[in-house]
């Protein structure tokens, strides 16, 4: 009887690489080599996964604002950082082609946690309850509470040093909280996420924002919030925006809006503290890996020398030390990638910010470190030209 | 019929300038299909300089030397490598690699051969490893072989490729006289059923024997040519 080959016996009838057996002959090197590249990936990852973790908590809000054109300061370089006259929203409204022109305020209030008495600050989110302008269901529903004076929504997913709003909301407790000097209580919640820089979010009325900062404040909007009629052109609208508005108010589309927020926090010296760091990982990857392949060569060079003697070219030779390289960045990359996962579940529970393993951030690390391995072997490859085939003999 | 070596006014000298130092002068040596040629001389004569050139490990500097029809003077890298090849090294020491099986070290030199199957190999290094005694090792690595086993496995992975011409230096030398003695037959019956060429450098006086014909190296020239009868005294 004759069988047909299955694949894995076609497998098998390739060729070992000469790279595994060099790697697997020596298990302490080999585990040495994994463990180095894996830290170096736990490095990199914490570094990137701080990163992340900041930057998708700063374009929240921003990101969950729904609008199609957003009017700002010229100069504001985030959400909250300069503000224009309300007039303008006005003027704004009567643009051809804009459907409703709404306001948003976005500012920073003081706020006295009533679980110990000690001051924080919390963000404030306010808005016309009758123009809701969040694309937030659990806002929207919950507009005609806040319209009820000194009432606020609380984000369940604040930071703790707030204090245990949400449970003791949940408990049906209805403390007053101190903030900007009013007594206010919570009468809904809903979930936002909060990040490094800011602790929570609270969600009030126009109105009662005219009370927590006063008259003068509460005609200076953060941003313009812009529906375009169906089928008008985004593009030609904000042209028409930027003609018609003042010089120092500046329209934007929202993938604008969330990059111009991007791009400030990027420039944060935590931002660059964290590239430095991912720099670091990568650079002790780099070490790792060309100690253990330089190592490798320099131990083999008399075999390497024989090989070269009976016909191996320098090429195939130095394939088998890329082939050693790539063969530690796989194997050492996977170790890392879940200890990195169970260090980012577990920095989520400690900060209450959410550290998520996201498909370009692993795949990133995953390139880095294949960079790594070769950028490695591209120095320790130079040691084996040295290996000369008239020095076997 | 054509020599299978053919060195004409060869020289070579290590060092460079004033520094420079001859190490071979004027070597004029024709080996032909078949012959067993032993080079013997005391150490530093320049055996190993010699063969290592004939190897293509080594760059020709000045005279003619001609392998396997292949003239080595000016050759390229690209056709020394491609020499290097076609030629079967054993070296003194046997320079096995260590993370590999007998088997798999002598499929290193097959594995070049890029029209053979990976059952073609596995067959060949097998069969080369039983012709060598060690059909029952052919899994073992180096750490686990005698020093004499260990030779023959080198043995095996010079002829496994059927080359034309072998250059053994010392091959010997790191056995003891049994197992040397049985390395050099084993040799000399491959070379015999092969057809192949030997030139092969020992100061071992036992083996002397196998040779068709004895080279005496002597300060870089080659001095007499004897007949195994003679040497053997
Ligand atoms: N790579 C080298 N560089 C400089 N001198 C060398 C080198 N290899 C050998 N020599 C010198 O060349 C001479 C011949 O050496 P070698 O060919 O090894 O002799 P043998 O094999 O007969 O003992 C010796 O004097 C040795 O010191
Ligand atoms: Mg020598």
């Amino acid at each position: 009887m004759v069988f047909g080959k299955s694949p894995l016996t076609r497998l098998s009838r390739i060729e070992k690489p000469l790279a595994w057996s060099q790697l697997s002959h020596q298990r302490v090197r080999l585990l040495v080599a994994l463990s180095g590249i894996s830290f170096a990936n736990i490095l990199i990852f914490m570094q990137l996964g701080f990163r992340a973790a900041m930057f998708s908590g700063t374009t929240n809000v921003p990101a969950s604002l729904d609008g199609d054109v957003f009017l700002v300061n010229e100069k504001s370089q985030f959400l909250g950082n300069e503000t224009f006259d309300k007039p303008q929203l006005y003027r704004a409204a009567a643009v051809p082609g804009v459907a409703t022109a709404r306001p948003f305020y976005y500012n920073t209030a003081s706020w006295v946690n009533p679980d110990n008495r000690k001051t924080t600050n919390v963000t404030v989110i306010a808005m016309n309850p009758a123009q809701p302008v969040m694309s937030i269901p659990a806002i929207n529903t919950q507009l005609a509470q806040v319209e009820q004076t000194d009432r606020m929504l609380f984000d369940t997913k604040s930071l703790p040093s707030l204090g245990a709003i949400a449970t003791e909301f949940a408990a049906g407790q209805d403390l007053p909280i101190e903030v900007q000097g009013r007594k206010m209580r919570v009468n809904g919640t809903y979930a936002l996420g909060s990040n490094i820089f800011k602790r929570g979010h609270v969600v009030i009325s126009d109105v009662n924002y005219l009370r927590l900062f006063g008259a003068a404040q509460a005609t200076q909007l953060h941003a313009g919030v812009l529906k375009l009629d169906p089928g008008a052109d985004a593009q030609a609208v904000i042209a028409e925006l930027e003609r018609t508005l003042p010089e120092t108010i500046t329209a934007l589309s929202h993938d604008e809006l969330i990059a111009l927020e991007e791009s400030y926090w990027a420039k944060e010296p935590a931002g660059i503290i964290f590239d430095f760091g991912t720099i670091m990982g990568f650079v002790v990857g780099v070490v790792i890996v060309y100690q253990v392949l330089y190592s490798d060569v320099n131990d083999h060079l008399s075999e390497y020398a024989t090989l070269k003697a009976i016909g191996y070219s320098d090429g195939q030779l130095l394939l088998v030390v890329f082939q050693e390289a790539a063969i530690l960045a796989v194997l050492g990359f996977m170790p890392g990638l879940l200890s990195a996962l169970g260090l980012y579940s577990l920095l989520s529970n400690l900060t209450g910010v959410a550290v998520l393993m996201r498909l370009g951030v692993g795949l990133q690390v995953f390139s880095m470190t294949l960079v790594m391995g070769v950028l490695s072997a591209a120095i320790a490859v130079r040691k084996l030209r040295s290996a000369d085939p008239a020095d076997v003999f | 019929m054509e020599p299978v070596v053919n060195s004409q006014n060869l020289h070579h000298a290590f060092g460079k300038g004033s520094l420079s130092k001859p190490v071979l002068l004027d070597i004029n040596l024709a080996i032909y299909p078949g012959e067993i040629v032993i080079l013997t001389g005391p150490s530093g004569s320049g055996k190993t300089t010699l063969l290592s050139l004939m190897g293509g490990l080594r760059s020709v500097q000045q005279g003619s030397l001609k392998i396997l029809g292949q003239e080595l003077l000016g050759a390229s890298k690209k056709q020394l490598v491609e020499l290097r090849s076609q030629i079967g090294y054993i070296f003194q020491a046997h320079n096995l690699l260590d993370c590999l099986t007998a088997q798999e070290n002598v499929r290193m030199a097959l594995r070049l051969q890029k029209s053979l199957s990976y059952d073609d190999r596995t067959a060949q290094a097998t069969a080369m490893l039983e012709a060598v005694g060690l059909g029952h090792r052919v899994n073992y690595r180096p750490d686990n072989l005698s020093g004499g086993q260990k030779q023959r496995v080198a043995i095996a992975r010079a002829l496994v490729t059927q080359p034309q011409l072998i250059l053994a230096d010392e091959p010997t030398a790191a056995l003891d006289s049994q197992s040397g003695r049985e390395v050099v037959e084993l040799m000399q019956r491959l070379a015999r059923d092969r057809g192949c060429t030997i030139l092969l450098v020992t100061h071992d006086n036992r083996i002397l024997d196998i040779a068709h014909r004895i080279i005496h190296m002597e300060d870089g020239r080659l001095m007499r040519t004897e007949n195994p009868a003679v040497a053997v005294i």
